[in-house]
């Protein structure tokens, strides 16, 4: 019951920290690139190997990494934004930016790992 | 409270429904090792589905209100769906030297998701489906 109460209240902060995070990033940039989601997205899949790679408990992962930086991180409004920049004729950006997401999302998740153990 | 602070209690309890659903969906059916990941493939696909169309009635079919979007969209529909586990699920499946897996599930999602916005966004715009 407290785990679940935990739950609702960690994925709450995770959506919130997601809004703040990505707000910080788009601030100085005026461009076309979505880069707010990519960059919320990296830092949130490093953090999730990061905790793993520390070998928590089952619960503190479900908290940290299933809660709050699966809430934190975004498939949605990543798959809005790719389907938006190819309605407006930039396929080619559109499927760039999802290769790239997939790549470095992956190097960023494998990293936070690394640290983990290496703790 | 602030109009700010007034967006981010949107988005908080938006985000808090969201992960309940998805937490709860992945403590049920947890993804098994070498298998397809069908709960985060799920929720993100549904996620997809449901972003389309609230952003799209939103923003073309309803005078804009302060706080559905934040509410639906990027609270609700933000975590609901999940980036960082399907990056640890392909990882996992890499680690196995399951290459096709990782890769079709890759593809399979993005694809999956990007049409789910198609059809979110089709069914309030009534249109044939365009890109």
């Amino acid at each position: 019951m407290v785990t679940a109460l935990l739950v609702v209240l960690c994925g709450g902060i995770g959506a919130a920290a997601r809004f703040l995070a990505d707000g910080v990033v788009e601030a100085p940039f005026t461009g076309e690139y979505p880069l707010g989601t990519l960059v919320v997205n990296l830092t949130g899949s490093f953090l999730l190997g990061l905790v793993l790679g520390l070998g928590v408990s089952h619960r503190v992962q479900l908290l940290v990494g299933t809660a709050t930086l699966g809430s934190y991180t975004t498939f949605s409004t990543w798959m809005l934004e790719t389907h938006r920049s190819a309605q407006d004729g930039e396929p080619g950006l559109a499927w760039r930016s999802v290769i790239i997401a997939l790549v470095a999302g992956l190097a960023a998740v494998w990293l936070g790992r690394v640290v983990g153990r290496a703790v | 409270m602030g109009d700010r602070g007034r967006l981010l209690a949107a988005i908080f309890a938006g985000g808090m429904v969201g992960a309940a659903i998805r937490t709860g969906l992945v403590e049920l059916a947890p993804t098994r090792v070498g298998s397809w990941p069908w709960t985060t493939f799920a929720v993100n696909v549904l996620g997809c589905l449901l972003l389309g169309y609230f952003v799209t009635r939103l923003q073309e079919r309803l005078p804009i209100t302060a706080y559905q979007h934040p509410f639906l969209g990027t609270g609700l529909c933000g975590a609901l769906t999940t980036f960082a586990t399907m990056q640890l699920e392909l990882l996992r499946m890499l680690d196995r030297g399951d290459l096709l897996l990782a890769a079709a599930y890759a593809a399979g999602s993005v694809l999956a998701g990007f049409v789910g916005i198609m059809l979110g966004t089709a069914v309030v715009r009534r249109a044939r489906l365009t890109w």
